[in-house]
């Protein structure tokens, strides 16, 4: 889940992982369309290549193609920044989570984003606006020299062309369970659409289709928690029916019981939240993560870059009302056939319980086993093992689809499986469009072809789109193939993102880190991480080590790791730098705070200050963890 | 965007379709008498959601159309 791109929701519930499970076990698709619902899915994508054909005549330089000519709006750049954090499975994920664990998962929205938005708006924007870098490992670049670009570039390429093929996968298995679609194609047409619209239109079409599918989002996931409140008795209602059918208030608590590992759903410490999440993770990826930044890089002017992720933070927190709150309702509202309560499984169960041809379970020791562990009731588990009509499972990423098909007919249930497309596929486009930028910019130009025209590095940025989704397509069947990759290439973003967030941090904000310190803290760092996920990979005991608990689950694991190889790091960066000679203080402006003269702020009124926006978002995020204590 | 087509004026088509599929769907829901079986379909939220999508992507395709650069 420390992903937070669109594979985030996934890492920390497991859910990614266990995708290949669900595709060997579905049967009947979880919902049927109609020709309105095709026609609302069919204007989208007619929207979008529409899009990318349209914008083709303006991203013929490589400025124009790799930043969308840096003429974005705050409001476009913000909605962009965030909405390219709000792919599918992370919607779907974090609506079974808060099924599973109630309103703490709220955290990765709350805590685990908007003090690193604000602190990549306030701080870090104008080192990476003035500086006119086309990517991060551009600014490494610039303040560390060549070396350290290298190794984040490439680590950097092969995560966004693995993520974009996982990507392409999970769209796939989500639509084959959900709509019997087959693998193939989905992969196809999904494929095709994000190679044509973002190879014509580059960054420009990718920020513009991001901002399309946050509005069908929101336009076809709202509905969802209105009508759920309606049934739900309101806000009041809801609490009421959660308290009386888990006999706990536990769910509804946001902070209150995480004083102890055991106390609170998830099993997770305060401690935990607040350093590993709030701080290594959620500050390692919303600032450094170039998928993300690139957004506001393609701002207009510096205060418009200053604002969009503050813009963006706003949404940002409203979010869990389009996801979290359908969890929690269909903790409570979702019913069998038979108009008893519905409860979800983990995929464990559901695997364990795969029917034969006839209906019933072909293990059935192993289902009766797997059942034992949940709440199923005695009753409703012998049902399963005879098979019985409307007696199958469902797992706890299917909430958010089993709402929709509670509450949408038809054209609407198109709108929101349209949503879920458009999130999958931009997500994609996000993964491509930053592969291409940093490819160009950051090994073919340095390493291969230094000295060409402007238009050979936008066609070499074409070209290599049209490759990136070749090389996704193959990770796709791979990952089909091979299920055990998905691990690996999940790990890929924990294990590099603690080591950035430890060179950005100290390049930017501490003039005497040297150019070999950049290097070694980055490239030991990511060996140091990297050891530590293969150490617990082959040897599980060593988990009560990095994670200091035998219990730790892979959350828990990827937070203390990240943490540990940020302290790593630190010590890499802060030893070498001391032990070697340090650039001199002029060579540092525009990269250091401290050694920068910054542009003068524009004169804007005080309801346009960013200052202003932040501390209203500052005030909102107090109120609501308050609110939800 | 400063020129041409903005952002915001695809929304408004997006939306402004969306609205017409589905607002006509739920008007056909109202006067048929067949409602799809779904939950709190007494709502007929295809109807007022439908209705929103269809003002909304109308405001946003007159308020951001497209003009002739230099107006």
């Amino acid at each position: 889940m420390f992903m937070f791109a669109s594979l985030a929701a996934s890492i920390a519930t497991g859910s990614l992982a266990s995708l290949p499970a669900l595709l060997a076990l579905s049967t009947e698709p979880l919902a049927h369309l109609r020709l309105l619902d095709i026609l609302v899915i069919v204007t989208y994508f007619a929207m979008v290549l529409w899009i990318g054909f349209y914008l083709k005549g303006r991203s013929n330089t490589s400025e124009e193609f790799f930043m969308a000519g840096r003429e974005m709006t705050a409001w476009i750049a913000g909605l962009s920044f965030v909405s390219a954090n709000m792919g599918s499975l992370e919607l779907m994920g974090w609506a079974g989570s808060a099924y599973q664990y109630g309103i703490l998962a709220v955290n990765w929205y709350w805590v685990g984003a908007i003090p690193a938005m604000l602190f990549l708006g306030l701080m870090m924007m104008p080192f990476y606006y003035v500086s006119k870098i086309h990517s991060v490992p551009g600014y490494l670049n610039l303040r560390y020299g060549g070396e350290a670009r290298s190794v984040a570039a490439v680590a950097f390429a092969i995560e966004m062309i693995l993520m974009s093929g996982i990507n392409m996968f999970a769209m796939a298995v989500v639509m084959k369970v959900v709509l019997g679609w087959s693998l193939n194609f989905s992969i196809v047409v999904s494929s095709v659409a994000v190679a044509l619209y973002v190879g014509l239109g580059g960054l420009r079409s990718a920020i513009f289709n991001e901002v399309l599918q946050f509005v069908l989002i929101w336009g076809g996931a709202l509905l969802v928690p209105i009508l759920g409140l309606v049934q739900a008795g309101g806000p009041a209602g809801l609490k009421a029916r959660i308290i009386s059918t888990l006999g706990s208030d536990s769910y509804l608590h946001v902070w209150r019981d995480t004083g102890s590992f055991s106390a609170n759903p998830m099993g997770v410490h305060w401690t935990g939240i607040i350093f590993g999440l709030g701080f290594v993770i959620s500050f390692g990826y919303w600032t450094t993560d170039f998928l993300v930044v690139q957004r506001v890089l393609a701002a207009r002017n510096l205060h418009a870059a200053k604002m969009a992720p503050i813009i963006g933070s706003f949404f940002k927190m409203a979010v869990p009302f389009i996801v979290i709150l359908p969890g929690l309702l269909g903790l409570v509202l979702l019913q069998n056939p038979d108009g008893s309560r519905r409860q979800l499984v983990g995929e464990d169960v559901v695997t364990a319980c795969a029917a034969s041809s006839t209906g019933v379970p072909s293990n059935q020791a192993g289902c009766s086993a797997a059942m034992t562990k949940t709440n199923l009731t005695a009753d409703y588990q012998k049902k399963v093992l005879s098979g019985a009509p409307g007696s199958e499972l469902h797992t706890y990423n299917q909430a958010l689809p089993l709402m929709m098909v509670r509450y949408m007919g038809p054209g609407l249930l198109g709108l929101g499986i349209t949503a879920l497309i458009a999130g999958f596929m931009s997500g994609m486009a996000g993964n491509v469009s930053a592969f291409s930028t940093v490819w160009t910019y950051d090994i073919y130009k340095p390493l291969m072809r230094k000295s060409k025209p402007d238009s050979h590095y936008v066609m070499v940025g074409r070209m290599s789109i049209v490759v990136g989704v070749l090389v996704s397509i193959g990770a796709a069947y791979l990952v089909q193939q091979f299920h055990g990759i998905m691990d690996y290439v999940q790990a890929l973003f924990s294990i590099f993102v603690a080591p950035l967030l430890a060179a950005i941090l100290f390049g930017m904000f501490w003039k005497r880190a040297t150019r070999m310190a950049g290097f070694l803290g980055l490239l030991l760092g990511i060996i140091f991480s990297a050891g530590l996920f293969l150490w617990v990979k082959f040897n599980p005991a060593a988990l009560a080590i990095v994670a200091l608990s035998p219990d730790a689950k892979p959350m828990a694991e990827n937070v203390y790791r990240a943490g540990w190889a940020f302290l790593f790091a630190t010590l890499v960066i802060v030893v070498v730098s001391l032990l070697t000679k340090p650039r001199p203080v002029a060579e540092l402006d525009g990269l250091v705070y401290g050694a920068t003269k910054l542009p003068a702020a524009d004169a804007v009124p005080f309801y346009k200050s960013e200052w202003m926006w932040a501390s209203v978002v500052v005030v909102l995020f107090i109120a609501l963890n308050i609110i939800f204590w | 965007m400063r020129t041409g087509i903005q952002i915001w004026f695809f929304i408004g088509v997006m939306l402004f379709i969306y609205g017409v599929l589905i607002l006509g769907y739920g008007l056909s829901e109202l006067v048929t008498g067949i409602v799809a079986p779904v939950e709190l379909s007494y709502l007929h939220a295809p109807i007022w959601w439908g209705g929103t999508l269809f003002i909304l992507g109308l405001a946003y395709i007159i308020k951001f159309r497209p003009r002739r650069a230099g107006k």
